[in-house]
C-alpha cells in the first residue's frame, strides 16, 4: 500500500473541521501493570489500555470515538482529562504541553476541559442537592460570575431544560434523563471550551436518549465547545460528530470526516462495524454482511503487528510482522486516515459473497443454504 | 372506566396454531408504596417456529411477562389474572412441578447478562448437562455428548474441552453462546430471549442473531424475542408487539409495524432514533417526558401525557377512556384510521428519512 500512500488533496470540500486544533494528542499510552509472583510481586505483564493514540480535536467541532468494550476509548477521555496519567505520550492543549502538568499549572487548563460521564445514577453524589452539585465546580476555581453563584447555576438549570425552582433538590427525585442534563449543567458551569462526553446517552432508554442528544446540540451550536463524544453507538456518533474515529484494542484503526466514514470506509474493521449495526428500517436496499468470528482479544497480549488481524478477513503474513501506519490512502479524502496494509473498497453496498468468519455459522448456513 | 377494560382487548386471532397464548395477562406486585400494575391487559399469540418481538422501554412490563410465562415471578407478593395457555396447558393456576417439568425442556430462556445467569460455581458443562438428564432421564454420558454437541452447534471452539470450564473462563460472547447451548439442549418448543444481545457489543451481537436465527430454522422452535431495539427487532422478528406502561400498544408483522406505525408511541420511537442512513442535519424528535410510575399510571390512555396528537381526538377522551386494542394488525389509540394514516405520511414519515 506504501506506494500509494501519498496523495495530493482530494475532492471538493467535507464537513469542515472548524477552527485551529484546539487539542492534540500524539502517541498516547496507558499501561495498567499487572502484579503477580511469589514470594515477591512484581510486575508481570500490562494491560495495554491505550497503546499510541494519535488525535486532533478542532475548537468547536465534535470529534466522535467509537469501539466495541474495552478498545480503550473511554481511557482515552480519561487521559485526555488528564484523570489519568499517560504512560507515554503527548497532549496538547491550545498549544500547551500538559502531559506532565502538576496540579498548579493544570489549574487553569482543568477548568476548560470538562467531562460528562456515562451513568447519571453514580456520577451526581446523593447527599448534595443539584444546587450544590452544579456550584461546586465553580466554588472549586474561585469563580465569581456577576449575579452571583446561586443564580448562575439557576441560569444553567434552564439552559439544560430543568426547571430552576428544583436547585433544592436532590439527585434522587429526577429520572436518568433530567439527572444526566444535571450532569451537563454541571460540565457547563465552568464555561468550557471542551467537553469529553463518555458514553453519555447509553444509559439512557431510546425515548430519552434522544433529548439529551439535543440537549448537547444545543449547547454545542450555541456556545462553540468542542466535543470528544465517546459511545459505542454509531448511530448516535454519526449523528453528533462531523469527525469520527474508530478504535480497536488501544489504537485509532480509521480516522474520518463524518460521510466518509460511514459511506466509504476503507478499513476492514469499520466495514464489520457498520454492517453488524441493526437497521429499523425494512426497505433498505442491501448492504454488505460480514460476520467476525468470536470477540475481541485480551489486551494484555494484543496481536503482534495490525492488531485486527486476527479476526480480519484479508490478513496476510505482512499483518503479523509489520503494523500499518495511520495515513491517507490514495482516493480518500483529506483528513481520511486508515491503518490498514490491504485497504477494503470505499463502499458499503452488499457484495457478491457474504464475510462469515464464524465457522458454527458458516456450517450452519451451509446446511440450510444462504436465505438471506 | 371499568366497563372500558371489560370490553378491550377481545381475544387477538386465535389461530389454532398458536402454540402459547396470552389472554388479558394482568400482572400486580405488591410493594412498600403500594401496588405496582406491571403488566395490565396485555394478550398475544406465538406461533410454531414464528417470531415474536417485544419491544418496549424498560419498565414497560416485558421482561415480567415472560416470567410469569415461565412461573418465575415471587408467588407472595405477585398477584396474577388473565390466562396462559402453552401447547393446550393451562399455565397460571399449575403448581410449581408441572412448571418444573416445562422450563428447560418445553420451555427455555435465554437471559441479558450470561455472568449472572450462570452459577459461577459449577462448569459449564455440568450446567448444561442438568436440564438434559432431569428431563430426558440421560446418563451422566449421554448428557455429556449431547453438551458437547450443542456447544460445537452454537461455535465454541474445542468443545469438548471447553464442556470442564467455569463460566469466568468465557468471553461475553462465549458465554452467551453457552446460554444458547443450554436453553437448546431438549429441544424446546418455545425459547424466551430477554434482551439476549444487550450485554454484547454490535460485531458480537451480529453473530449470535444470526446464530439464533440458523437455529430457529433447524430446531423450529417458537422464539418470544424481548429487546428495547427496534433495529434487532427488525432483523430477528416475525410478528411485533410494542408496549408501554404494561400494556401493548401496537400489534403487527414487522414490516406493516416499521413500515407504516399507527401508534403515536411507535411514532415517536421511531423519530428519537438515529439512523446510519439519516440525514444528521434534522435533529432527532424525542418523545417528550418520561414513562409514567406503574404505582399510579396515568387514566385513559398511558401514553396521553406525552403523546402530541391528544388534540385531534374526537368523540373519546383520551385521558378518560382506554383505547382498545383490536384484533391482528391494530394499534391502541383513539385516533381514527385517516387520521394515522395522514399524520404518519405528512408529519412523521418525512422525519424518518
Amino acid at each position: 500500500m506504501s506506494e500509494n500512500v501519498t496523495l495530493p488533496k482530494q475532492q471538493g470540500p467535507t464537513d469542515k473541521p472548524a477552527g485551529e486544533p484546539l487539542l492534540t494528542v500524539e502517541g498516547l499510552t496507558k499501561h495498567f501493570p499487572i502484579y503477580g509472583g511469589f514470594p515477591f510481586k512484581r510486575q508481570v505483564g500490562a494491560v495495554k489500555a491505550v497503546d499510541g493514540v494519535d488525535l486532533t480535536v478542532h475548537a468547536g467541532e465534535s470529534l466522535g470515538l467509537v469501539g466495541e468494550s474495552g478498545c480503550g476509548k473511554s481511557t482515552t477521555g480519561r487521559l485526555i482529562t488528564r484523570l489519568m496519567e499517560p504512560t507515554a505520550g503527548k497532549i496538547t492543549y491550545a498549544g500547551r504541553d500538559i502531559t506532565r502538568a502538576n496540579r498548579k499549572q493544570l489549574a487553569p487548563v482543568r477548568s476548560e476541559i470538562q467531562m460528562i460521564f456515562q451513568d447519571p445514577y453514580s456520577s451526581l453524589n446523593p447527599r448534595q442537592t443539584v444546587g450544590t452539585i452544579i456550584k461546586s465546580p465553580m466554588e472549586v476555581n474561585g469563580i465569581n460570575p456577576p449575579g452571583g453563584r446561586e443564580n448562575r447555576v439557576r441560569e444553567l438549570l434552564e439552559t439544560v431544560g430543568l426547571n430552576p425552582e428544583h436547585y433544592n433538590r436532590f439527585p434522587h427525585e429526577f429520572s436518568g434523563g433530567q439527572r444526566q442534563r444535571i450532569g451537563v449543567a454541571r460540565a457547563l458551569a465552568l464555561e468550557p471550551k471542551l467537553i469529553v462526553a463518555d458514553e453519555p446517552v447509553s444509559a439512557l432508554d431510546v425515548s430519552i436518549q434522544a433529548q439529551v442528544v439535543n440537549l448537547l446540540q444545543k449547547v454545542q451550536d450555541e456556545l462553540g465547545i468542542a466535543f470528544l463524544f465517546i459511545a459505542h453507538d454509531l448511530a448516535v456518533v454519526r449523528h453528533f460528530s462531523q469527525r469520527v474515529a474508530v478504535m480497536y484494542l488501544g489504537k485509532v484503526m480509521e480516522v474520518a470526516d463524518r460521510d466518509s466514514l460511514y459511506n466509504r470506509p476503507r478499513h476492514p474493521y469499520t466495514h464489520a462495524l457498520l454492517s453488524a449495526v441493526p437497521e429499523a428500517d425494512v426497505d433498505t436496499g442491501k448492504k454488505e454482511r460480514i460476520r467476525l468470528a468470536g470477540d475481541v482479544p485480551s489486551p494484555v497480549n494484543p496481536p503482534s503487528g495490525c492488531r485486527f488481524r486476527t479476526r480480519c478477513w484479508k490478513a496476510q503474513d505482512k499483518c503479523a510482522t509489520e503494523e500499518p501506519p495511520l495515513v491517507q490512502i490514495s482516493g480518500n479524502r483529506e483528513g481520511h486516515l486508515t491503518a490498514c496494509h490491504f485497504p477494503e473498497e470505499p463502499s458499503t453496498e452488499a457484495r457478491t459473497e457474504d464475510v462469515v468468519m464464524d465457522p458454527a455459522l458458516a456450517a450452519l448456513e451451509e446446511e440450510h443454504g444462504s436465505d438471506d | 372506566m371499568t366497563t372500558m377494560t371489560k370490553t378491550e382487548d377481545t381475544p387477538a386471532p386465535t389461530g389454532p396454531e398458536a402454540f402459547l397464548s396470552v389472554r388479558d395477562l394482568r400482572v400486580r406486585f405488591s410493594t412498600e408504596d403500594g401496588i405496582v400494575k406491571a403488566v395490565d391487559g396485555l394478550s398475544f399469540d406465538v406461533e410454531r417456529g414464528k417470531t415474536l418481538g417485544i419491544v418496549g422501554e424498560s419498565g414497560s412490563g416485558k421482561s415480567v411477562t415472560n416470567l410469569t410465562v415461565l412461573g418465575l415471578h415471587n408467588r407472595k407478593t405477585t398477584e396474577i389474572d388473565g390466562e396462559i395457555v402453552l401447547d393446550g396447558q393451562e399455565l397460571t393456576g399449575a403448581s410449581e412441578r408441572e412448571l418444573e417439568k416445562l422450563r428447560g425442556n418445553k420451555v427455555a430462556m435465554i437471559f441479558q447478562d450470561p455472568l449472572t445467569a450462570l452459577s459461577p460455581y459449577y462448569t459449564v458443562g455440568r450446567q448444561l448437562s442438568e436440564p438434559f438428564m432431569k428431563h430426558r432421564g440421560a446418563s451422566k454420558k449421554e448428557a455429556k455428548a449431547r453438551a458437547i454437541e450443542m456447544l460445537d452447534k452454537v461455535g465454541i471452539p474445542q468443545p469438548a474441552l471447553r464442556f470442564n470450564d467455569y463460566p469466568h473462563q468465557f468471553s461475553g460472547g462465549m458465554r452467551q453462546r453457552a446460554m444458547i447451548a443450554m436453553a437448546l439442549m431438549c429441544d424446546p418448543d418455545l425459547l424466551i430471549a430477554d434482551e439476549p444481545t444487550t450485554a454484547l457489543d454490535v460485531t458480537v451481537q451480529a453473530q449470535i442473531l444470526d446464530l439464533l436465527k440458523d437455529l430457529q430454522q433447524e430446531f423450529g422452535s417458537a422464539i418470544i424475542f424481548i429487546t428495547h431495539d427496534l433495529g434487532v427487532i427488525a432483523n430477528m422478528a416475525d410478528d411485533l408487539l410494542v408496549m408501554y406502561a404494561g400494556r401493548a400498544v401496537e400489534r403487527g408483522s414487522v414490516r406493516e409495524v416499521l413500515r407504516a406505525p399507527q401508534h403515536p408511541y411507535t411514532w415517536g420511537l421511531l423519530s428519537s432514533m438515529p439512523r446510519l442512513g439519516g440525514d444528521t442535519g434534522e435533529s432527532l424528535v424525542p418523545i417528550p417526558g418520561s414513562p409514567p410510575s406503574l404505582l399510579n399510571p396515568p387514566t385513559g390512555c398511558p401514553f396521553h401525557p406525552r403523546c402530541a396528537f391528544t388534540d385531534q381526538v374526537t368523540g373519546a377522551s383520551c385521558s378518560g377512556e382506554r383505547p382498545s386494542l383490536g384484533a391482528g394488525r391494530a394499534a391502541a389509540c383513539h385516533l381514527t384510521g385517516e387520521q394515522k394514516q395522514t399524520i404518519f405520511i405528512d408529519q412523521i414519515k418525512p422525519r424518518l428519512g
